[in-house]
């Protein structure tokens, strides 16, 4: 294997004699496995190694030229290229808001590598996990998916900056199918960590209570199509807020964009005085957790709301500089085929000291309670979300299970109808966040339970 | 890849070496304006090996590490699920049409000019769009060969060009777009720019609906984008193997309209889905999957197949680094007879839905779909009216695709994957504020 450092220092030394305003580099070598099984039987097992890097690169009122590679043969004549198509594009005025050169070397918490656990030993933990679902009586089929990867990147640029990080996730995934007549359902369970293979052990009552939903859920109801008053748990407010209001505070939706612009001016009101939405790499521990960004910008904490109005963004350092902001340390690439972009990284809803669950659900006559996700989707104004498991309440009670349902609002309202914010934060670590292509990137996302008003529902 | 194929065939009984290498170049607009030029070189090399009956699999991004390759897979293959198939030996393959050179020949200029041109019109149509677009092209060339003699080598080409523009008006946003690939370079961008004028001609004024079940239809963009996933899931042998299909035992039975029709095609010329093999040398050929309503076929790869004891369909793909699974390489749905304007003036009230948001994330296997209208449009009296919006549609495809209003005569490719018509369907739920 090429020394991807070795490779760095050499390289860095010759940037300063190139035509450039600014040129950034990133190199990197991963190993990752992944453990399948698709009903009883374990499907498959993989290893897989990677080496790659990128050049990017700035002209004088050039545009960005990106040259991405897996032969690190040759780091001169990407640097050329980059260069070149840089200045193919003419009239631009690109700035990047200043960040200290920084030379660092960040090493993951190798305490519980999931690499020093043995392929027998998980694939030990993952057949009881399978077991279990098999366990369940009506259970069709199933399917567990596990993966877990090692990443250390270099980061150099022409201002002197020199990162050396490495990254350790491990991800599970639990899928119980359920069958009957002809009719299909399923409930799935996403686990996710920044490297502790813990996370992903004694999962077996989780295992058995999405089995017992998936057969359950075969003879419940579906809801009828409309408004109602809906509640969330924890795991599904984090993806509502990611989709709903995190997506919105990206800069680079707004930065060239006048109209835009005007709308998402600090102050604005989305919400109500109790609502505060947080993105932070800087939060620690959560799979969105990083020192540096892929600009070589430390991690922050941002408050995107606060008390109800826009107070920040996320940033890059070109949207930072063109919005007279500071960078916020949010400009990731999800591998080195792919230039960094503005991205989440933890973002969840602040939690209330003294409201409960009672407190939440205790006062709706009829209404719904979703828990769990299958995924979102935003168009920045308007976005969906899925729940995987779905609840009547009634008079204040939890009443009968039903099916799935997808949930749909309006960025500008549906914030606004949040009236119940809980005091149980928690955080959802299983999904991953796709944008422009570059799909899944390690998130977290989090909140309390929360309760929506006038929330659409899709059904019957 | 000699090296690597005769040092996994001392560690294991059999072995396939399966390598991509690519090219691509792409030009990249944002806010109206060129903004990035990007080329991308990329390799990839997989291994699968036979050890003790049992598959073992491993990647990497050179051919250089040739002995760490073989003891990955093969320490992977201690676990592995026991192997079902032989590897296919030598095969005379047919050469398809799947290879220009002129698209590595496509300058930047002239990308630049393609990019440029939609915008000019797109925004001369609509004053206030802000544009995002891609134009680029890449090159492929595919190895395999296997322990048992199996051996192809073949280059593909693919040329795509996409834009999609945004309308902000206080805090009322429209989005609206299209694509275009093929392996050949496409240097016409009236077909594309056609479909985006008629959307915002579409979507010019706002239009309220009620909540309640009603006639649809769903443009080429909406079938790919609500129809379509559940069907692909429904087809794949994989699902079918493990019970999870609801049409896994239904072979030979009528369980669609009778006017519906569906294969899946990897041998159209000059389409980027076409091969003269899958990616585990099992040579392309077309497979009805509907004729008629009736359930004809599923797809299979050689493991799959061989579980299912029954034979490959040549529809082993492979994602960037995982192992061979079945999947579609192009869905066509053969075209009715109704135009798309027929079917409109045939309905009172009803929705015409080009983007539905969200609608794979449900119950995909059980042929739910369910979404958000990103752009669609209200009926009235035969005519389209305007743009509905905070509007959900639902609904079960084995249901709405049992009894078809009608099929479309003009069909479309959407990304390479589906040639289908517009469909028009009865008893579609609808749900809005």
């Amino acid at each position: 294997m090429p020394n991807i450092e070795e490779i760095g220092h050499e390289i860095a030394k010759k940037l300063p004699k190139y035509d450039a305003e600014y040129i950034e580099i990133h190199l990197e070598e991963s190993q990752s496995g992944n453990i399948t099984y698709r009903g009883k039987k374990l499907e498959s097992v993989n290893k897989s190694t990677a080496t790659g890097g990128n050049v990017r690169a700035l002209a004088k009122g050039g545009g960005w030229g990106f040259v991405s590679f897996n032969s690190l043969d040759d780091l001169p004549k990407r640097i050329d290229a980059a260069i070149k198509q840089s200045k193919f594009i003419s009239g631009e005025k690109i700035k990047l808001a200043y960040i200290k050169p920084v030379t660092d070397t960040v090493l993951a918490d190798r305490t519980h590598n999931p690499a020093d656990i043995s392929l027998t030993k998980k694939k030990e933990i993952l057949d009881e996990y399978n077991e279990t679902i098999w366990s369940t009586p009506g259970i069709q089929t199933s399917s567990v998916g596990y993966g877990d990867g090692q990443k250390k990147t270099i980061f150099l640029n022409s201002s002197g900056s020199f990162i050396s990080q490495e990254r350790i996730d491990v991800q599970l995934r639990l899928n119980a199918v359920a069958s009957k007549n002809g009719e299909v359902q399923q409930v799935g369970v996403s686990l996710g960590s920044r490297g502790n293979f813990d996370a992903v052990r004694g999962q077996n009552d989780k295992a058995k209570e999405i089995s017992r939903l998936a057969v359950e859920m075969l003879s419940a109801p579906q809801i009828k199509g409309g408004e109602y008053t809906v509640v969330l748990d924890p795991v599904l407010a984090g993806v509502f807020v990611h989709e709903a209001f995190g997506h919105l505070s990206e800069s680079d939706f707004v930065y060239e964009n006048e109209q835009m612009r005007q709308i998402m001016i600090l102050g604005k009101v989305f919400g109500g005085k109790e609502l505060n939405i947080v993105d932070g790499a800087a939060v620690p521990n959560l799979r969105g957790s990083y020192k540096y960004d892929d600009e070589g910008t430390p991690a922050t904490k941002t408050y995107l709301i606060k008390e109800g109005k826009l107070t920040g963004r996320l940033h890059s350092r070109e949207t930072a500089a063109k919005m007279g902001e500071a960078p916020s340390g949010n400009a990731r690439a999800i591998n080195y085929r792919f230039p960094p972009i503005v991205r989440m990284t933890n973002t969840y809803i602040e939690p209330r000291t003294s409201t409960s669950f009672q407190d939440i659900i205790g006062d709706i006559k009829e209404g719904v309670y979703v828990k769990n996700w299958y995924g979102g989707t935003t168009s920045m104004e308007m976005f969906t979300f899925s729940a995987g498991e779905a609840y009547m309440i009634r008079n204040g009670k939890i009443a009968e299970t039903c099916r799935p349902v997808m949930l749909t609002g309006n960025v500008f309202s549906t914030l606004k109808n949040i009236d119940a914010i809980g005091n149980d934060l928690d955080f959802n670590q299983g999904g991953g966040c796709g944008k422009a292509g570059q799909s899944p990137l390690p998130v977290s996302n989090g909140s309390p339970h929360i309760r929506i008003q006038h929330c659409l529902i899709g059904g019957k | 890849m000699e090296e690597i194929l005769a040092k996994a065939k001392k560690a294991a009984e059999e072995a396939e070496v399966f390598m991509v290498s690519s090219e691509d170049t792409s030009v990249h607009f944002e806010t109206n304006r060129l903004k990035h030029v990007q080329s991308k070189q990329s390799v990839s090399v997989s291994l699968r090996v036979i050890k003790n009956g049992r598959i073992g699999y491993a990647t990497a991004t050179t051919l250089d590490n040739a002995q760490e390759l073989v003891n990955m897979a093969v320490e992977t293959a201690q676990f592995g699920q026991k192997a079902e198939f032989q590897f296919p030996g030598l095969t005379d393959y047919h050469q398809f049409r799947i290879f220009d050179a002129s698209v590595a020949k496509v300058s930047p200029e002239t990308m630049t000019g393609l990019g440029g041109e939609m915008i000019a019109k797109i925004i001369k149509h609509t004053p206030g769009l802000l544009c995002e677009g891609v134009v680029g092209w890449s090159t492929e060339t595919v190895n395999l060969m296997n322990s048992r003699g199996g051996q192809v080598s073949y280059k593909s080409s693919d040329f795509s060009l996409g834009i999609e523009a945004q309308l902000v008006r206080d805090t009322d946003m429209l989005f609206v777009g299209e694509s275009a690939t093929s392996c050949r370079p496409i240097l016409e961008t009236k077909e594309i720019t056609s479909v985006i004028l008629r959307q915002l001609d579409w979507a010019k004024r706002q239009a309220s609906v009620r909540t309640k079940s009603m006639p649809v239809v769903f443009t080429t963009q909406g079938v790919a984008s609500a129809l379509v996933s559940p069907l692909m899931a429904a087809f794949n042998g994989k699902t079918v193997l493990e019970g999870a299909s609801p049409i896994g035992t239904r072979l030979g039975q009528l369980v669609f309209d009778k006017r519906f029709s569906l294969h899946d095609d990897p041998t159209v010329s000059y389409r980027p889905s076409t091969r003269p093999c899958d990616d585990e040398g099992v040579t392309s050929r077309r497979t009805p999957l509907i004729k008629r309503g009736v359930v004809s076929n599923f797809l299979y790869d050689l493991q799959t197949a061989g579980l299912a004891k029954t034979r490959s369909t040549g529809n082993g793909n492979r994602g960037r680094g995982s192992m061979p699974a079945p999947s579609p390489s192009a869905f066509i749905i053969t075209p009715g007879t109704t135009t798309f304007d027929e079917m409109v003036s045939d309905i009172k009230e009803g929705l015409v839905v080009e983007q539905l948001m969200g609608a794979t994330q449900g119950n995909v296997l059980g042929g739910d779909f369910s979404g958000n209208v990103l752009l669609g449009y209200k009926i009235e009296n035969g005519k389209i009216v305007g743009r509905v919006k905070d509007t959900m549609v639902s609904g079960n495809i084995y249901k709405l695709l049992n009894e078809i209003a009608a099929i479309g005569s003009e069909s479309k490719w959407e990304g390479s994957f589906l040639y289908t018509p517009p469909l028009y369907l009865n008893n579609v739920s609808v749900a809005s504020k």
